[in-house]
């Protein structure tokens, strides 16, 4: 295929983070070509610096001030000799002035010309799919941002109706209204016009059709700069959160050939109309009741979820992109030799918190246990036979036989154990994609890893994806973007109980790894040799109380006594509020590593993950379940989180510790941007107002004083980051008079 | 043949581990019946000596507990449980004590002693237990409470005291306040200690009044409990009484007045966990105070045969011979015993062992004592004398051989020997009550009165002058009114139970048979401790000839 030629480049940037970097790392070595990190103060730890072979350093933490510094980028690559630049997906992936500016510099921007990055504007691309005869979803693409013209246009249109940011993505700017009323149309509209500034720095939206039961389907389209085109097939991203993708799939379930090949011409045809160049990705909406789909909008980056592209097609993305468009050769494929071979699913690890509406959430990888990939670059599919080459303009996937596929897991992970999640980045820890003969196959894989994948330190969707991938509706492929809402009762089912079995485990994690530590290898005195040996009349009981992290505090701590019996063996008995206790009798249990239990329970011998996340050693101990020892056991593809209640002697200290302090302080709860300070110092507050904004996870927060009194002093900034526990504002309290 | 080869390998190896010149064999047959049914009779004392400390551990029963608890109080075995260290050993002292000797129910005489380790040290823990009796002084509980004392001055183990007592059982006064033994000794036991270096810590959970409010008035550091623990020389009623002043407990023995005021407590706690954790607290902090543990000189090995087979090998009929070697190899790490003049004075057994990696010198019985056994025994405790080699006596002994052979070979002269010296044997002494311990055989074996730094005893031990049917023949033939030794056998066998020995605090208590190698690998291990900074130090002499002064003043 490619043996003849030689990468274009020796030395190439990659302009971005985390495991995008890395990939694209990953496949430049594979090429032999050198590359160079950039890379923020805060990730000068992080796996990507590691993996390349030079690593500058581009500014602060946050992404204005580093990682969508053009220039700082520019001066990088002149400084370290790379010719081109690889942008990852996000930061400047879409940026057409960053494509003009590294053009005018001589740099190659590895990603298609600036004139097509233009078509990250909604509106424009529309009308030119329009005219090359690709559909649309009938809607308003045009500059007349009159409220009272946009909502005669809806009307038009006709309800439900979306209303978009033309510059939005990843579910910013984004509304749906459903009433065909004036108010709420203009309500939406200020919203979302409101957001799309703020996100994007402009405020034109279109308005469109909105389609009740969609599926998002989108083809993968690969353009050389000799005027081929290709399609890699399709994916369906259907599912997702909050408007963005959790899992996606390839190829879409349940698409006739002739649909397959309708939309990989559709999609071809959408790249040509524009003369598109490179990796690129054609976005439909499919109607599940007409089974029509539009065209929605064309991706000018690579993916976050081009893996299952390159499982089910043996290309390496990446590859393609560097020797075939960025080096200027020819396609090496045409389209019916590009294989489609079995099924792969990729689900992205988020730090987030699905039962509190997908939130996301922020701090340290204290723990982090994967399934072991057993792939770490796509391998290319070598066909049994050259049957049927004999249509070569054909669109749909050739019925060439393949060497048979091995189930594959592969992980794309740009953190380590240790590493910081979230507050000024993109909280994805991981994507998993697991590949398969046929989708039951892929299901199961997934299922299998994501139980085996552990993370302690954030909150995490993985139980949610594997309550997905688990779910009938999902395993009958009824996709659709309102997917989750529709099957919530399914994926949301209500809390339970820990079962005895893990409050016994959990225990006995506790209690074993308090067992002293040994003096010497050789010599030991009886004094710890003779552990929880009881001699004369005593028994050894040890009561440890544990409360479900799931819960709220209010509820009875559930009880665990273990009692040390003759020959290392335990008497365990649970007791929770609500059940009778249960008892396991003569059980063993050993610690074979810090993190890993092998317990004997009703005679079922298993090995427990457990660890142990320690409270911050600074935070006074309060009623919080954050400032007290948790305990997560990994059991049978559960996590469940449960907390050692601190004793009550302890929350009273705490609780003294605290009202000493000063009454009128607010602190900044989480790392976070200080978005405004509504205050001055000498200002009369009123308990409940408002004092501070704070964004952090893309998400704002109201600080509001929490006595009435007079602003003292002021301790941020608007635009400052500020650190957990920073105090902000201090208000003098009003001195009450006595009644 | 490589089969052969390797069969033979095998056999060496196993060979290798167990075959040595001081391993001892194992001759019992545990299928025979007499073994089978000595085993059902120790079986049967066993679990009933189970029985009754479960019995015990409840304390005060049900209702006083939960009485305690819904005053939001930890039960005086919370109180201890949370005091240990995880997961370490805790060898209880007399947990029988005073059973069956008052018309009332006083299990474990109201008090749990033992030792334990708190804060990575081996402590003497002493705990009230305010559900038997308001955890008031009976005589068995002082007398329990200066035992403690004194293993844990002998052992140089900072003393800790839960204490929440209501001082002495008023109508026992008479055997509790004023003999030299009584409670003042308590006091006087916490000065000596502390002045030697011995933390003396305490905490107050309850009441603390009278006699009881010197407790943490002479301990080292001490912690109350707010709104719980209370100090005063006299209470409310009394106050009233002699003075007329009108005050609540709190006001005027509380741990927040006491705290903030009287200086009488060192630290307040909100509640009895918070106080168990300051005490762990200042135990931590004891610096060089106390004796320091020795390590075991090697690494400790199992005996090669199992301590299930002691039950049938000892059985409870005292008449009944064993050979003492049996139990020994039951106990001794790797059943090694390298025996001394081993057919010379053959109805006692002398030898070297270790147990749990400390080298101990083991003095056992096969029979009655003879001359040459007691010499044999004299000469055995000088060596270990010589050598600072701790003393075991594994006893099971009819006393010493009588009649008018036995005289006339100097019997009392040669028994002399031996009880002179185990009497000044500079060496701690442990002592097991294996089998019987009669006669003067009870002062050879180092009994209670020759101060064994720990005296055990099995559940099938017996304890007396002579055999309860010797004894009553004895007294049969020299009274003149048979009638009224009708029921004089039952009374002394009764007497001579390890049951009525452990309730008057004769011994330590009872252990199980198969406990007895972990017992003792406790005791020789505080047995090895060794005075440390302060308490070693020897200076001009004021009393005691240590010259090491006061303990410490509360000021």
């Amino acid at each position: 295929m490619l043996y003849s030629r030689k990468p274009h480049f020796d030395k190439i940037l990659v302009a971005n983070r985390g495991e995008i970097a890395c990939r694209v790392i990953r496949t430049a070595k594979k090429l032999g070509i050198r590359c160079v990190a950039v890379y923020s103060e805060a990730d000068r730890h992080s796996l990507h610096v590691q993996m390349a072979d030079e690593a500058y350093c581009i500014g602060p933490a946050p992404s204005s001030e580093s990682y969508l510094r053009m220039d700082k980028i520019i001066e990088v690559c002149h400084l370290s000799g790379a010719q081109a630049v690889h942008p990852g997906y996000g930061f400047l992936s879409e940026n057409a002035k960053f494509a003009e500016t590294l053009a005018e510099e001589g740099i190659v921007f590895i990603g298609p010309p600036a004139t097509i990055v233009s078509m990250g504007s909604k509106s424009e691309s529309k009308n030119i799919m329009s005219s090359a005869g690709v559909p649309c979803v009938p809607g308003y693409h045009g500059d007349n941002q009159d409220p009272q013209f946009l909502f005669e246009q809806a009307k038009q249109i006709g309800f439900p109706v979306l209303i978009k940011a033309i510059h939005g993505g990843g579910g910013k700017g984004m509304r749906t209204v459903t009433e065909a009323t004036p108010e709420a149309f203009y309500e939406a509209l200020t919203s979302a016009k409101r957001e799309s500034l703020k996100s994007f720095g402009n405020d034109t939206v279109l308005v469109e059709k909105y389609i009740t039961r969609p599926r998002h389907v989108e083809v993968q389209v690969f353009a050389d700069t000799l005027g081929g085109a290709i399609s890699l097939w399709e994916r369906d991203c259907s599912v997702q959160r909050r408007n963005q993708k959790i899992i996606e799939e390839a190829p879409a379930p349940g698409l006739s050939i002739e649909l397959r090949e309708s939309l990989s011409a559709k999609a071809v045809a959408a790249a040509r109309a524009v003369n598109y160049v490179g990796a690129g990705t054609v976005e439909f909406i499919f109607d599940n009741d007409t089974q029509e789909f539009y065209f929605m909008e064309m991706n000018t980056r690579l993916q976050v979820e081009h893996p299952v592209t390159e499982m089910v097609t043996g290309l390496d993305l990446v590859e393609w992109q560097l020797e075939v468009v960025a080096a200027g050769n020819p396609l090496s494929l045409n389209q019916s030799s590009v294989p489609l071979v079995g099924h792969a699913f990729e689900a992205r690890i988020y730090a987030e918190n699905p039962r509190n509406n997908f939130l996301p959430d922020s701090g340290r990888l204290l723990y982090l246990s994967t399934p072991t990939p057993t792939l770490t670059l796509p391998e290319s599919y070598k066909p049994i036979s050259t049957l049927s080459a004999s249509n070569t303009e054909s669109l749909a996937p050739s019925l060439v036989s393949y060497e048979s596929v091995a189930p594959s897991v592969r992980l794309e992970q740009g953190f380590m154990q240790g590493s910081q999640i979230g507050v000024f980045y993109d909280p994805m820890i991981a994507k998993l994609i697991v590949h398969g003969r046929d989708r039951t196959e892929a299901l199961r894989m997934l299922r299998k890893a994501l139980d085996e994948y552990h993370v302690v330190g954030v909150s995490t969707n993985v139980e949610f994806l594997r309550m997905l991938a688990g779910n009938q509706a999902f395993i009958d492929a009824e996709v659709e973007t309102g997917f989750i809402p529709k099957h919530s009762d399914k994926l949301f089912p209500p809390i339970t109980e820990p079962a005895p079995e893990i409050l016994a485990q959990a225990a006995l994690f506790v209690a074993l790894r308090d067992y002293p530590k040994q003096q010497t290898p050789i010599t030991q005195s009886p004094w710890t040799s003779l552990v929880s040996r009881r001699f004369g009349g005593d028994m050894y009981e040890r009561v440890i109380h544990l409360q479900d992290d799931a819960s709220t505090g209010e509820s009875n701590p559930m009880v665990i006594r273990i009692t040390s019996l003759a020959g290392g063996l335990f008497d365990v008995e649970v007791t929770t509020p609500a059940g009778t206790p249960v008892q396991f009798h003569g059980v063993s249990a050993e610690l074979v590593s810090s993190t890993s239990l092998t317990v004997t329970l009703n005679n079922k011998l298993s090995t427990v993950t457990i660890v142990s996340q320690p409270p911050p050693p600074s935070v006074p101990a309060s009623l919080s379940h954050n400032t007290m020892e948790k305990i997560h056991v990994f059991s049978e593809g559960r996590k469940t989180t449960l907390v050692i209640p601190a004793p009550k002697w302890l929350l009273m200290q705490g609780a003294d510790i605290l009202s000493g302090a000063v009454a009128g302080a607010i602190s900044a709860p989480m790392p976070s941007l200080v978005v405004e300070v509504r205050v001055k110092v000498g200002d009369k507050v009123d308990k409940g107002q408002s004092v501070i904004v704070l964004e952090s996870m893309k998400t704002e927060t109201v600080l509001r004083a929490n006595v009435s009194g007079t602003v003292k002093a002021i301790g941020c900034k608007n635009g400052e980051m500020v650190e957990e526990g920073k105090e902000l504002v201090n208000i003098e309290a009003d001195v009450v008079e006595a009644s | 043949k490589p089969l052969i080869n390797r069969f033979l390998r095998d056999k060496c190896s196993i060979y290798k581990r167990s075959y040595h010149a001081t391993v001892l064999p194992s001759l019992i047959s545990t299928t025979s019946p007499e073994f089978i049914s000595k085993k059902e009779a120790m079986d049967g004392l066993v679990d009933e000596f189970e029985a009754k400390t479960a019995q015990a551990r409840l304390g005060g029963g049900p209702k006083a507990q939960e009485k305690m608890k819904s005053r939001g109080k930890l039960l005086p075995r919370e109180r201890l449980a949370l005091l240990l260290d995880p997961q370490t050993p805790f060898l209880e002292l007399s947990s029988l004590a005073a059973q069956d000797v008052y018309s009332d129910y006083i299990p474990g005489a109201g008090l749990i002693t033992g030792i334990g380790r708190v804060s990575g040290r081996e402590c003497m823990v002493i705990v009230n237990d305010a559900t038997v009796k308001g955890g008031s002084y009976y005589p068995l509980t002082v007398k329990k409470q200066l035992r403690a004392q004194e293993i844990a001055r002998e052992h140089g183990l900072p003393c800790v005291y839960i204490v929440e007592s209501g001082g002495a059982a008023l109508p026992h006064q008479a055997n509790v306040f004023p003999d030299k033994e009584h409670f003042g000794r308590i006091f006087y036991n916490m000065a000596q200690m502390s002045a030697l270096g011995i933390p003396q810590i305490s905490s107050i959970h309850g009441i603390s009044v009278a006699g009881g409010a010197y407790v943490p008035a002479l301990a080292d550091e001490n912690v109350i409990v707010q709104n719980q623990g209370r100090i005063f020389l006299a209470g409310p009623p009394l106050v009233k009484a002699a003075t007329g002043e009108e005050i609540d407990d709190e006001s005027l023995g509380g741990g927040k007045m006491h705290s903030t005021e009287s200086g009488v407590t060192d630290a307040l706690a909100r509640d009895d966990n918070e106080a168990i954790m300051r005490v762990r607290g200042i135990v931590g902090d004891l610096g060089q105070a106390g004796y320091r543990g020795v390590p075991p000189e090697g690494k400790a090995e199992d005996p090669v045969y199992s301590a299930e087979e002691l039950h049938g090998i000892v059985g409870t009929d005292v008449r009944q011979p064993f050979d003492m070697r049996d139990v020994i190899a039951r106990v001794v790490d790797g059943s090694r015993f390298r025996e001394f003049k081993k057919d010379y004075g053959s109805s006692i057994v002398t030898g070297f062992a270790h147990i749990h990696g400390y080298p101990v010198g083991i003095i056992g019985n096969n029979g009655i004592l003879f001359s040459p056994s007691a010499l044999k025994a004299t000469q055995f405790i000088l060596l270990c004398s010589q050598r600072q080699i701790p003393l075991l006596f594994m006893v099971n002994v009819a006393g010493y051989m009588v009649g008018s052979k036995a005289e006339k070979g100097g019997i009392a002269k040669d028994g002399a020997k031996m009880v002179r010296a185990v009497a000044c044997a500079d060496v701690p002494k442990l002592t097991v009550i294996v089998g019987g311990s009669f006669g003067a055989g009870n002062y050879g074996m180092a009994g209670r009165a020759y101060s064994p730094r720990f005296l055990w005893m099995w559940p099938n031990a017996k304890i007396g002058v002579m055999g309860s049917g010797q004894l009553s023949q004895v007294m049969t033939s020299v009274s003149k009114d048979p009638s009224q030794h009708a029921t004089l056998k039952s009374e002394i066998e009764d007497q001579s139970t390890a049951l009525y020995s452990t309730a008057r605090l004769w011994d330590d208590g009872i252990i199980k048979p198969t406990d007895t190698r972990d017992v003792v690998g406790l005791g020789l291990a505080l047995a090895s401790r060794k005075p440390s900074g302060r308490a070693g130090r020897l200076g001009s002499t004021t009393w005691d000839g240590t010259g090491t002064g006061f303990g410490v003043f509360r000021m």
